[in-house]
This record gives structure tokens, sequence and C-alpha cells, in this order.
């Protein structure tokens, strides 16, 4: 008799048992009821779109795609990817132009950098906020991150010279954030990686790895954004480098998104594109030594960003914070903060938004940390408006503790 | 007046009996159905559901091909909500004769089938799963229907016309007053009641179980028990329909039946023991899916989600062993002029494409018995729930913006999607995930079309019929029939014998993730619920 030998489908659908821990874990389905979550969204609404794409439900969008499902589901699912691609294949509404604005992250820090002050004291005005409320429903309550005057591309290649110095290199994508926003994150992760002997350059010429245009239906800018990003990140791998990263969704989205949401091969540089912690972690555990300050004493609570989770590598973060001598770490429960990018940002999520990271803020006001320390930056705006906590990357914080 | 006496008593609830007493009770005819199981139970539920364009038939069975084509343009028109217009493709593989192409177009043209010889490239372009290493294509107006919505319409609106159905109860004889049959004697198969119906005239629908249906009356019908095996696919792997151009054989059609596509079929004679239990073999699953590859190489990899088999109800004419030279024509036989029996007509042979032509040919002999002169127009009425064209036209009259579960009611129900109670948000909540099908849509259809078990109940609404077999549906579906039918103990027996059934059509193709489904299954059933 013939049996198959393995049976396959897009993202696994066919793998769905049906038994819904998927559904349980969704952060999103439990505080708004418009969105199907995430087995009907996904294994279950596939069969139906197959059928027709007049199966597709508007309500997808309600997805933060902080794939929380597939880190639960034993069958091995794609559950949140493929209502990505369900979104970017049928959901033809073009996308609205605050989407476009908020999913145009290099774009936008391009233009306001060079008038930054200027910018960050028109976003902070209650009036701004007011306004961008009632025009685009970008939601009052938010805080816009600061931009910066200075670009962090510019000062690193002011420090080429020197950096090139050290025996041993690696490649940066620094992303958005620390280009236009912060770029004392970039700054920290050079003195960090100086400390271990290793130089830090730039890639030639990086773009917004595009997270935010793929989940605000700009499939087509972020396919763009994602092959030019593999040949500037394979021009560095074929050096022999290693490419780090200090953003936790830039990095999955670059090795994960690229391939199943995109159609962008980037099997040449996935493995050598890693979160800096883990390049860190792995130096020391092959006998590198930092040395860190006597005089640093801070209580750190972690949070692991879900997209840090989806990769397995929040457990590097920890055990370098734990390595510092004057941390009392705390680990903070497993939860999505609600922001998801671009998500809560927008008026019609806030309150959905606030809700789902509100078990999280409870957590850190009880913990009472000196710092909360977390891999991502638009979780750390969403607990440091919503907490009042301070939130450093794991990077900035071991920066800060080295001798 | 005694209310077990009718005009015609209408034997078997398969698409030719509830067509035929659709036609009559349109014709002003007090009808009875009586049948021993559910409705689509025999060959009606247990085929490809295709919509054949009669291409199939068009090189060795002009007749059958230019009745498939006539009744496959006005099943479009009056049965929209059962029928998928997804279009068919005739494929040439290397190893076969491109030469018979041109023979089958042009039988084709002559049946009055639009058949259109297209680019190999432009068949890969419209049917991106189909086997990419075709050498011709034709493109005909296959499509697909669904066999339990169709047949429960026509029930339907039998019913609408004041008709009486009795499911679940068998014809144990016949009442007899010399040469001619006045009524039959029945029992109830859950109740085990017995009761004597009346009518002029009796018809025999009974599909292959018509050969003993005939016996009971003392004639013989040479009826030729013909087993056909098929595969379900959890996915639609294809949205048109798959064919061979070839000399029709095994395992050459694959059609895309609403969420999954079907693989089939085989033809073996079998005895009559075993109409009653037929099973899938192992050779039969091999060569499903090994024919099957040829037309789409994706299944070879494709999750199968059932296997299962009916028997075709053909009407003995040669002895060609196999049956497939048999012609698939329709074939009335009125016993008063063949066997000198007064009342009783046996309808038989044809297909589920014909049954309406079928059902037209056994009421016009009704109404001539009966004396009755008026016409059919069971052609240009549509059927309940088949008044719109499209399903988003329906959901789009009902909702103002429908949600999936509401859009799949629509394309299930029709226009009787309205009948949907949504007053609040339990009714909003689904029963079937995989399907999603509501409590909703279970209440409407308990509420109108006759379910006494879970296994009635998927029939007519697909709960229980997705990837996971009945594994979350179940229990909650028995929920709402012992709420309805106010008997928790039947439903626990109930839950039981749907799970078996489903179970059953799991087994011949027990391994991989459907055979997972099916322990994690049993897992929840019998360990979670002790049930």
């Amino acid at each position: 008799m013939k049996l198959q030998e393995y049976t396959s489908s897009k993202g696994n659908f066919e793998e769905c048992m049906k038994c819904t821990v998927c559904t349980a874990y969704c952060p999103v389905l439990q505080v708004n009821p418009l969105y199907p979550g995430p087995k009907q969204a996904g294994p279950d609404g596939e069969r139906l779109r197959l059928k027709d794409p007049y199966f597709f439900n508007k309500a997808l969008k309600y997805c933060m795609n902080c794939k929380r499902c597939e880190v639960a589901c034993p069958s091995g699912v794609h559950v949140a990817d493929l209502i990505q691609a369900a979104r970017i294949k049928y959901d033809t509404t073009p996308p609205k132009l605050r989407d476009q604005i908020l999913a145009s992250t290099d774009f936008m820090g391009s233009l306001a950098r060079p008038f930054a002050p200027i910018v960050n004291g028109v976003t902070g005005l209650g009036i701004t906020k007011t306004v961008l409320d009632a025009t685009l429903k970008i939601d009052r309550h938010r805080t816009f991150p600061k931009y910066s005057g200075r670009s962090f591309e510019g000062w690193l290649k002011r420090h080429r010279k020197e950096q090139a110095a050290f025996p041993e290199q690696v490649a940066y994508f620094h992303g958005c954030y620390v280009n236009y926003n912060y770029p004392q994150l970039g700054k920290d992760l050079v003195k960090v990686m100086n400390a271990l002997g290793i130089g830090v350059q730039l890639l030639d010429k990086e773009k917004c790895c595009g997270i935010a245009m793929i989940t605000n239906g700009m499939s087509q800018s972020a396919r763009k954004h994602a092959e030019h990003n593999v040949g500037v990140l394979k021009k560095a791998v074929d050096q022999g480098l290693k490419v780090v990263t200090t953003s936790s969704t830039c990095t999955f989205t670059m090795r994960d998104e690229y391939p199943s949401l995109l159609d962008v091969d980037n099997s040449a540089v996935k493995d050598s594109l890693l979160m800096a912690t883990r390049l860190i972690y792995e130096k020391l555990e092959k006998g590198a030594t930092l040395k860190f300050r006597a005089d640093y004493h801070k209580k750190i609570a972690y949070h692991t960003p879900c997209h840090m989770e989806k990769m397995g590598w929040g457990i590097f973060s920890e055990k370098l914070l734990k390595m510092i001598p004057g941390v009392e770490f705390v680990m903070l429960d497993s939860a999505c903060c609600g922001i998801a990018g671009t998500y809560g940002f927008k008026k019609e999520n806030y309150e959905a938004s606030q809700a789902i990271g509100a078990a999280l803020f409870s957590q850190i006001e009880s913990v009472n940390p000196d710092i909360v320390a977390c891999d991502c930056e638009t979780c750390k705006w969403q607990i440091e408006m919503s907490t009042g906590y301070p939130v450093q990357n794991p990077i900035s914080i071991l920066a800060d503790a080295l001798e | 007046m005694n209310p077990n006496e009718f005009d015609v008593i209408i034997i078997g609830g398969g698409i030719t009996g509830a067509g035929t007493q659709r036609d009559c009770a349109m014709r002003g005819i007090r009808t009875l159905l009586i049948e021993r199981s559910d409705i689509a139970t025999g060959a009606t539920g247990r085929n490809h559901g295709l919509l054949h364009s009669g291409a199939r038939y068009a090189v060795n069975d002009p007749e059958s091909a230019r009745e498939c084509i006539e009744e496959n343009m006005i099943l479009r028109q009056i049965a929209s909500h059962c029928i998928d217009e997804t279009d068919g493709l005739f494929i040439t593989l290397p190893e076969d004769d491109l030469g018979y192409q041109q023979t089958f177009v042009d039988a084709c043209r002559q049946a009055g089938i639009n058949a259109e010889i297209i680019d190999p490239d432009l068949a890969r372009r419209l049917e991106p799963s189909v086997n990419p290493d075709l050498i011709g294509a034709v493109r005909v107006p296959d499509g697909s229907v669904d066999p339990f919505r169709l047949c429960a319409a026509n029930m339907l609106d039998a019913k609408i016309h004041g008709g009486q159905v009795r499911l679940h109860t068998e014809v144990t004889g016949f009442i007899r007053e010399g040469d001619t049959i006045r009524g039959v004697h029945t029992r109830n198969r859950l109740t085990g009641e017995q009761a004597d119906y009346y009518a002029p005239v009796v018809v025999n629908a009974g599909g292959i179980w018509g050969h003993h249906i005939a016996e009971l009356a003392g004639v013989n019908v040479g009826m030729y028990p013909a087993k056909g095996a098929l595969l379900i696919f959890a996915h639609r792997v294809n949205n048109m329909v798959i064919n061979r151009c070839r000399k029709p054989s095994n395992a050459d059609i694959l059609v895309p039946g609403d969420t999954v596509c079907v693989i089939g079929t085989t033809s073996t004679r079998i005895p009559f023991e075993e109409c009653d239990n037929v099973a899938v073999t192992p050779d039969e699953v091999t060569l499903l899916i090994t024919e099957g590859a040829k037309l789409s190489p994706a299944l070879e990899s494709t999750r199968i989600l059932r296997a299962y088999a009916g028997v075709r109800p053909l009407v003995s004419a040669d002895d060609d062993p196999t049956g497939r030279n048999i012609s698939r024509g329709i074939v009335c036989l009125d016993h008063e002029s063949r066997d000198g029996l007064k009342g009783l007509i046996t309808i038989t042979g044809g297909k589920l494409m014909t049954y309406r032509l079928m059902a037209e040919i056994a009421t016009d002999a009704v109404c001539r018995k009966l004396g009755i002169d008026k016409r059919c127009e069971t052609a240009v009425t549509p059927l309940p729930g088949s008044e719109e064209k499209s399903y988003e036209a329906v959901a789009q009259k009902i909702w103002e913006s429908p949600s999936t579960a509401q859009k799949a009611a629509a394309a299930r129900m029709g226009t009787r999607a309205s009948r949907i109670r949504t007053s609040d948000r339990h009714d909003e909540a689904l029963i079937c995930e995989c399907e999603e099908v509501s409590v909703g849509e279970i209440n409407a259809a308990i509420d109108r079309l006759e379910v006494t078990s879970l296994t009635d109940l998927r029939r007519r609404t697909r709960v229980g019929m997705g990837t996971c077999q009945g594994g979350f549906c179940t229990c909650r579906a028995a929920a709402l029939l012992a709420k309805a039918h106010g008997s928790v103990e039947k439903e626990r027996a109930d839950i039981a014998a749907f799970l078996q059934e489903r179970w059953k059509g799991n087994f011949p193709i027990g391994w991989g993730d459907t055979l997972r489904e099916a322990e994690y299954t049993q897992w929840v059933y019998k360990h979670v619920l002790g049930l």
C-alpha cells in the first residue's frame, strides 16, 4: 500500500490540530473581541481563503504580529505568518496617509533629523497631539520618540579609522531608531565591542528593515527594502564579517520575515545576522572577558520582547545582565507590552494596546526596579510612557557598567 | 380524510427521490417521501460532487453528454447556492494520445458542450496546481455541486409545497390488492414504530436499494452495483476541475468542493450484500494517490482527510464486468406496462447531474397515472436559497459588514441565511471552527431540515467535515441537539456514533496529521471528557 512519506502545506497550516493553544496565548484576543483569534484567522481562515479571497476577514488587521501564537503552537504552524501573508495578499485597501507616515521610519527620520529641536518641540506639544489625534488618528496619549540632531551613521563615519584599527571586526545594522532617534545606543555598542577588542563598522548603506511597512499594507516597499538589505548584508558576510544588531524586531524581520512574508531569500546571510547580546555572550563563553565597575549597583527587571521570544534569544540578554556583579536581576513574566511597533500608535488600537500591557506594567510597578531592560525600542516607548520607569537596552546597561 | 393517505409515495431520500417529491409537490400532488436512513446517504452523497459538463461522456455516450450539459445550465440557474462555477480542464499528459483531443472536442461540440482547446501554458496559469508536464488542455464548463445541500433544498421545497417527509423509516412491504399496489408498510428504524401509508402511485427511487424494493413488490429490476472509491484532501489544491483527456478510467477526476478537493474514482463490481457496508481498500487508496498525482503532483504530499466509497445504481444493459461502458442513461419503468403491476414506477439509472430530468420524467409518469395535466416548472423555479446568483450578494443584503462565518453561511445556505437568528452574541458563537458554522446556522437547520442526529446535521451544515473531523464541534453541536430534542442521554450515544463514523473515513488513510488529529480527538473525548 502506498503511504504518503510526508505532507506539506503553506505555513504548515495543515498541521494544525485545532488544539487552540495559540488562541489562549493571543494577547489581542483577550482584549479585543473583534479579532477572530490566531487559529481562526490563520489555519482555519486559510482553507476558506483558498476557496475564495472573498472569505478574507478585514479584522485580521488587529493581529499585532507578535508571534506569540507561533511560540505557543506545538505543531509548528506558522500562524502569524499565515495571517500577515493573507493581509499582504488579500487586503487591497490602500494604506492610509497615517499608516504610510508611521511606516516610513527612515524617510521620516531623514526629514526630521536636520530640524530635530523644532520637530521634537512641536511633536511634544499638547496641541500637536490633539491635532494629530483628530486628523491622522494617531492617539493623543502617545509620546513621540525624540529625533537626534546628529545621526549615528555620521558619528561612526567620523570614528572609522580608530574602529578599523581593531584586529577583529563586526558590521552593525543599527536600524532607524539608533540612527535618527537615539545614537547613544549605537555608541554604547561600540564601547562594549571595543572592550572585547572588536571594531565596529557600518554596512554599505542599510535601509529600514521594513517591518512597519509589512504591517501597514506596504509590502511592495518592504520587499524593495528587504532586497536592498540582503544585498548589503551579503557584502559584509562575503568579507567574513558577522552582522550585529541591537533591535530584536529588526533582527527578527530580516532573519524570518524576509523569506516567509516577502519571499526574499536571505539564506546567504541569515546565520551571520545576530543580536549583539548573542555575539557577546558567545565571545565570553569562549574566554573573552569584560571588566565591570565595582560601584555599579542597580536593580534591573528584564522584559523579553515578543520577537526575542520567537527567536529564543532572550536568554543571552538575561545571562549578560546577570553577569554584571552589582546587578539585582528580576525576570519579568512573559507578556506582550501591547505596543507592537506602530500598532499602539493608532487611535483605534490605543485602548487594546494599554489593556494588553496592563499586567506587565503592574508587575514592573510592584518590582520597582531602577531600570527596566529590554532589547526593543518600541517596547521601551510603551513601558516608559505607561509606567514612568526608565527603559534601557541591555547593551547600554553593559556599557554603563563597564570599567 | 385519513392522514396516512397521499396521492403519491416516493421511496428513497436521495437526490432522485427528493427531486421527484419537489416536482410532484409543485404540481399540486400530495406527496410523502420515505427514506430508511437520512437524505443523501446513498450514491447521492458519495460521489465527486462534480457538476458534469457532459464532456466525460461525450465520446462514448453522447445522449448522457447532452443531458448533462442541458442540466448543467439549468442547475446554474435554479441551484446557484449549491454550485461552484469553476470550469474544468481535460488535460493530455505525455503518456496519453494527443490525437484523442480532437475526437474529444468534436464529440463535445456535437453534444452542445463548449469545449475549447487552450495552450498548455494558459492551462498552467489558470490552474497552477495542474501537472506542469501536460502537453494539451481543453477547457469545459465543469463545476462542482454540493449534493447534500442540493438534496436538502429539494426536500425543503417539497415541504414548502405541502410535501411530507419520513426519514429513518424503512419500507418493509407493499400493500397489494390483486395486481395493484395500494401503499406501503413501514417501520421507523429509530423508534421501531410501524405505520401503513396509502397512495394510488408509489415511486421507487431507491437507487441501488431500488433493486430490493422492486423485489418486495414482486418485480425484478436488474441493477448493477459498481463501487467507486474516493479520497478527500484537507484543502483546495485546485480551483478548476481537472480531468484526463482520454477514455474514462480510474482516478482521473479531481474536483474542488467547498474547502476540500476530491479525487476519484475506482469502479469495481460488488455483490448486493456489500452495498450497505462498502469499505475502501488499501489498493484503492494506492491507486487514487498514484493516479491523482498525475493530475496534480501536489496531491502526493497533501494531507488526506478521508476515504469513502459509494455504489452507483447502474442498470445492467450488457455483460461488461467493469461497468464503465454501461450507459449512465435514465431508466423509468412503469411496472404496469412492463410487469402488469399497477401503481408502481421505478426511476433509476441516471446521475446526480440529471436528477432534475429524472424527477421530471418520473413526475410526468405519475401525472399520467393520476390524470393530472400540469407542466413541470422545476427547470425555471429556483430552489429555496438560490434566489440570488452569488453568496456575495446574499451576504451583502443581510449583513452590513459580514464576518467570515456569515459569509460562509451565505455560501452554504444562500438566501436562506437570512433565517439565521442573530439576536444575541450566543447565536454568533462558532460550533464548527474549521468550516465556520455558527450556533444560529445549526439552529436554523434543526428547525427546518429534519435533523435527528449529528450525522444528519453534518450533511446539512458541514459540521464535522473540516480538518478536525468532529474533534471540537461534536460536543458543542450535541448540546444544541440535546436542547432541541430534550434528550441528553440520546446525545451521549449520538456523540459516540458520530465520532465512530468520522473515524471510519479516517481509518483507510490513517497516517500523518490525520492520524495525529484522530488520536488527539480520542484523547479529548475518552480521557478528558470521560465518554
